[in-house]
């Protein structure tokens, strides 16, 4: 009965859907206010009816219902029930699920929190995310049903969740990483919107930024602890693959970065308007694509798909309607570029510039380099691949190319600004760091000329935005701080920029000094490795909750000194028989240590992989800043007033000024 | 040092981002022991290079490295052999695409087909910036409008306030 | 409304791409073309497995022939084993190329299931397999006159598969399915 109820509340979840698509939108052109006041409502009504439904399936999980298909495949009577509910999501059908229901609480969330916003911009804004729930809805009824049913020939017992998801990383990790692809949707919605109503301006771009930075703030924080996920649970210390199914979710984000910073060139000064729309329906086309790309199986991924040509085709044909109408949309109602350009070479604006076309070109690159073997077979020109080498080579130089711009961005003034004084502000910090940069890498490590180069760009970019910082809070002269002057916004973007330092710092570094070394090891006998000692005291067995553990004591030390007790495991599941590595980490600031168990060699020895991965944490800790840093910006004071007014918004002061066009 | 060198085959590598999908995976996450001695540490060093360039033919997205199928364990075989024959890195990669196509390699040749894949990240750069150099040059010749007192007022406010 | 024709150019990247995914739906991303079609079969010196001479490429002399790869721990050697039978019955010859097998097995096999090959190349270690660039078993290859390499097929080879795309160099057998025979030709 459950699933069936489940079943039936996202039919009705799909009617919704299908209402808030048409009647809006239909009363926003016949200023009918009664239609599109219906909006919010059927928003909430859709949230409602996914969120029922979600719980009913969570329900059939947590009781073991294996007569539904997707329980009867991924879970199991012996899986502890925090993960008999995360397994709602490890398969194609709940994560669709997921999604919806993501969908439909960021079209609550607007529908909430807009209200300050012209009626007709909140009408067409949620029916546009009405037709992307709509079309979800559907794929996930007509093609990918979750409560469809094994009767009569319910099996005894689950399949079980593949080990490698019964971790917390999976937990927490596709939630936010479909926060983060699901919350482009409104960057796009507004943009529909506005090119709809012909209202492209400064206050267009206001609305939307606050939940463009959100949503990629989440998808900062979902790749960041997909990435984590990885190092840790996947037993070999690895951090970034390439995968195709990686590059799904990079693409959007490196689009994504472009579109943050695009935005805020249209909130400050009106310009890029056209520019802006597109990257705004270019980042969510992307999102959309991956989906496509993860579910379709028109590449290999290291995941093993179920492919199904006819999912694929339904999403490539929602694919087509929803960016190709859009795009259709653009190139009619684009506004004109303004013909006159209100702002200098040496401007703020043209280093936003700088970063859009590095962000946008990187964005493409990904695209280019994960369908090209597509391409080519399409064309029967042979079979291609194309790995990580690939990326690495053409990534590396990108980003070095991005930092020096990025670290003038900050400093940098609207509209006119001169290099003397870039070369002011930014002397110190050059020089400081050019002659620091050697040095640091020297001391933390042996001299490496790219582990420098890092430091240097990283420094230039931290010293520049911490300039900043100062310049604001000692403004004034009369000697205190004037800490109220570092808006939200302003925290925010610092935050992500020194994240993002840290992110780059992190990936030469443990590129570059990574130590790893593959061992036949028996108990007692002993290894080293970047100057620590790894000695296997014992090998036990022990039983867990629903696997049996082959585990290694290690006893670490460095100059005589205990530092740690490592206990990696290699675990057997009791229910597939699937075999799982669960390496040890010594996690640290400036080193980590990585000891994964490989399989035994004769009597009582076994195969170890000892790594030690230097700095392996800045690149977390750096992302989760930049994530954070994109949460905190919607804090910001101008984003709420507007909430809390319920006005019309008052023209923003670059329009006053006549900049925009 | 106390313990014996063997190099330990990496597989059941699944990315993160796979649980963006979650089908019916079943990879197998342990480890497939193989004792490669070495003759020299630099030869080790090529090897890790060249097992994670080369893909497994027969897999799904994985490199030699990664992969437990018999094929990667017997490419591995091969290029253990071929590193300790003495074969340069162009030899080896040259052999294998010999037997398994362009497929094996990771890393593209540049060749006619693959111009495009290599040339492409210059090649959009460059157009950008010249495309950023024409926005800028195409349109110096118009002044910039002499501002209003209040608009100076608003744009001295405006510069004060620039947070991002 | 001012048109641009500038502005319709993400709309034409995007149709482009999206006729490339579309086409995506019906490829194969997993099928993999044999990287020794056109060349001639590679030389290699091994034993036959039921008379234990010493064979080399010149042995392989009745062309156009099968090359079968096969071994006893193949699951699906066993499946199309009865049509290689019927196939050598009708006249066409074929090789086997033992591949990572015990040959007292192999023998067994053949003893047991009957011997469809006019000669039985020993790769015990599977070098001659690497050489041709064979990934697993069962894999047909097709030699013509000149002894080039001139198809593979991976998996099990049956009647369809045959007809389909093998019938070509073995006209006298299917005189009756010529239009197919000169796709067989043309293609792959």
């Amino acid at each position: 009965m459950i699933p069936e109820l489940g079943h039936i509340s996202l039919i009705i979840a799909f009617v919704l859907a299908i209402g808030l698509t048409v009647i809006p939108f239909w009363g926003s052109f016949r200023t009918n206010v009664a239609a599109m006041n219906l909006a919010p409502s059927l928003a909430v009504g859709i949230l409602v009816f996914t969120a029922t439904a979600f719980g009913l399936l969570a329900t059939s999980f947590l009781q073991d219902d294996f007569s539904v298909a997707v329980v009867a495949a991924n879970s199991n009577s012996l899986l502890p029930p925090i993960f008999k509910f995360s397994a709602l999501w490890g398969n194609h059908e709940g994560s669709l699920l997921l999604w919806v229901l993501i969908l439909s609480t960021w079209m609550t969330a607007v529908a909430f929190l807009s209200r300050g916003l012209p009626l007709t911009m909140i009408a067409r804004v949620l029916s546009v995310m009405g037709l992307i729930a709509v079309g979800f809805l559907a794929f996930s009824l007509l093609t990918s049903n979750p409560f469809e049913r094994l009767l009569p020939n319910t099996p005894l017992d689950g399949s079980d969740l593949n080990p490698l998801l019964q971790d917390p990383g999976l937990i927490i990790h596709p939630p936010l990483l479909y926060m983060g692809y699901v919350g482009l949707s409104v960057p796009f919605a507004f943009a529909i919107a506005a090119l709809i109503g012909g209202r492209l301006d400064a206050s267009w771009a206001r609305w939307s930024r606050p939940w463009t930075n959100v949503a990629w703030g989440f998808l900062t924080l979902g790749i960041m602890l997909g990435s984590w996920w990885a190092y840790y649970e996947l037993g070999w210390g690895g951090w970034w693959f390439w995968d195709p199914v990686e590059n799904a979710s990079f693409m959007p984000w490196l689009m994504g970065t472009a579109l943050v910073h695009s935005l805020a060139v249209t909130e400050k000064r009106g310009v890029f308007r056209s520019w802006t729309v597109l990257l705004a329906i270019f980042a969510f086309s992307l999102s959309l694509l991956g989906t496509f790309l993860v579910r379709s199986g028109v590449l290999t991924s290291v995941h093993a798909f179920a492919a199904d040509p006819e999912r694929g085709l339904f999403i490539l044909v929602f694919l087509a309607l929803v960016v190709g109408g859009s795009l259709l949309l653009y190139a009619l109602r684009a506004p004109a570029v303004a013909s006159r350009v209100e702002y200098n070479v040496i401007s703020r604006e043209s280093l936003l510039m700088v970063n859009n076309l590095v962000f946008t070109v990187a964005a493409t690159i990904v695209l280019l380099g994960t369908l090209f073997p597509l391409v080519m077979d399409a064309f029967s020109l042979g079979k291609y691949s194309v790995g990580p080498p690939y990326f690495n080579a053409v990534f590396v130089p990108l980003m070095a190319l991005l930092m020096p711009f990025m670290s003038i961005g900050p400093i940098s003034r609207w509209r006119q600004d001169s290099p003397r004084r870039w070369l002011h502000e930014l002397l110190v910090p050059a020089i400081a760091m050019a002659a620091l940069a050697p040095l640091l890498s020297m001391m933390l490590f042996d001299f490496n000329l790219w582990v420098a180069l890092a430091v240097l760009l990283a420094g230039w970019v931290t010293l520049g935005v911490l300039r900043d910082v100062w310049r604001r809070l000692a403004v004034g002269g009369s000697g205190g701080l004037q800490w109220q002057r570092l808006s939200p916004s302003f925290l925010g973007m610092t935050f992500a920029h020194i994240g993002f330092a840290a992110v780059v710092l992190g990936a030469v570094v443990v590129t570059q000094h990574s130590e790893e070394q593959d061992l036949r090891m028996t108990e007692g006998q002993s290894a080293e490795l970047g100057g620590y000692r790894f000695e296997m005291t014992h090998i036990s067995q022990e039983p867990g909750a629903n696997y049996v553990a082959d585990q290694a004591t290690f006893v670490v030390s460095y100059d005589d000194k205990i530092i740690a007790t490592l206990v990696p495991e290699k675990r057997r599941y009791l229910a597939s028989g699937q075999v799982m590595t669960e390496a040890a980490i010594d996690a640290g600031i400036l080193r980590d240590l990585y000891i994964a168990l490989g399989e035994p060699i004769g009597e009582r020895a076994w195969a170890v992989r000892l790594q030690y991965k230097p700095m392996v944490r800045w690149l977390w800790i750096g992302a989760f800043l930049i994530g954070f840093g994109a949460l905190l910006t919607s804090l910001d004071r101008r984003y709420r007033v507007q909430v809390v007014s319920g006005q019309e918004p008052s023209p923003v002061k670059g329009q006053g000024l006549g900049f925009a066009r | 040092m106390t313990a014996s060198r063997v190099v330990l085959a990496r597989h059941g590598r699944i990315s993160f981002a796979w649980s963006l999908l979650l089908w019916a995976l079943t990879p197998v996450a342990h480890a497939l022991i193989e004792t490669y001695e070495f003759s020299s540490p630099a030869l080790e060093q090529r090897y890790q290079v060249l097992s994670q360039e080369l893909r497994c033919p027969k897999c799904q997205n994985q490199n030699i490295a990664d992969s437990n199928a018999p094929i990667a364990r017997d490419l591995r075989v091969v290029l253990v052999e071929q590193l300790e024959a003495g074969q340069t890195d162009e030899q080896i990669l040259a052999f294998m695409v010999a037997r398994y196509g362009e497929f094996v390699r990771y890393r593209p040749t540049v060749d006619r087909n693959t111009a495009l894949l290599w040339w492409a990240p210059g090649l959009l750069i460059g157009a950008g910036f010249v495309a950023l150099a024409f926005h800028f040059k195409g349109r110096r010749r118009v002044a910039a409008p002499a501002l209003t007192a209040t608009e100076a007022a608003q744009l001295k406010k405006l510069m004060e306030n620039d947070s991002l | 409304m001012d048109l641009h024709a500038r502005r319709f150019i993400p709309l034409l990247g995007f149709v482009l791409l999206s006729v490339l995914l579309f086409r995506g739906l019906s490829l194969d991303p997993t099928s993999l073309p044999a990287a020794r079609l056109g060349q001639i079969f590679p030389e290699f010196a091994k034993l036959e497995l039921q008379s234990g001479d010493v064979i080399s490429v010149v042995d392989l002399n009745q062309r156009p022939a099968l090359v079968n790869v096969w071994a006893t721990w193949c699951y699906s050697c066993r499946i199309e084993h009865p049509y290689l039978l019927e196939l050598a019955k009708s006249g066409v010859p074929i090789y086997g190329l033992n591949y990572k097998d015990d040959p007292v097995k192999a023998r067994g096999w053949l003893a047991q299931l009957g011997d469809p090959y006019r000669l039985n190349i020993v790769d015990d270690e599977g070098s001659l397999g690497l050489d041709l660039g064979v990934y697993g078993a069962p894999e047909t290859y097709v030699i013509d006159r000149d002894g080039k390499i001139v198809h593979r097929h991976v998996g099990v080879l049956d009647q369809s598969v045959f007809r389909a795309d093998f019938s070509a160099w073995f006209p006298a057998l299917m005189d009756a399915q010529a239009p197919v025979a000169q796709r067989a030709l043309d293609g792959k």
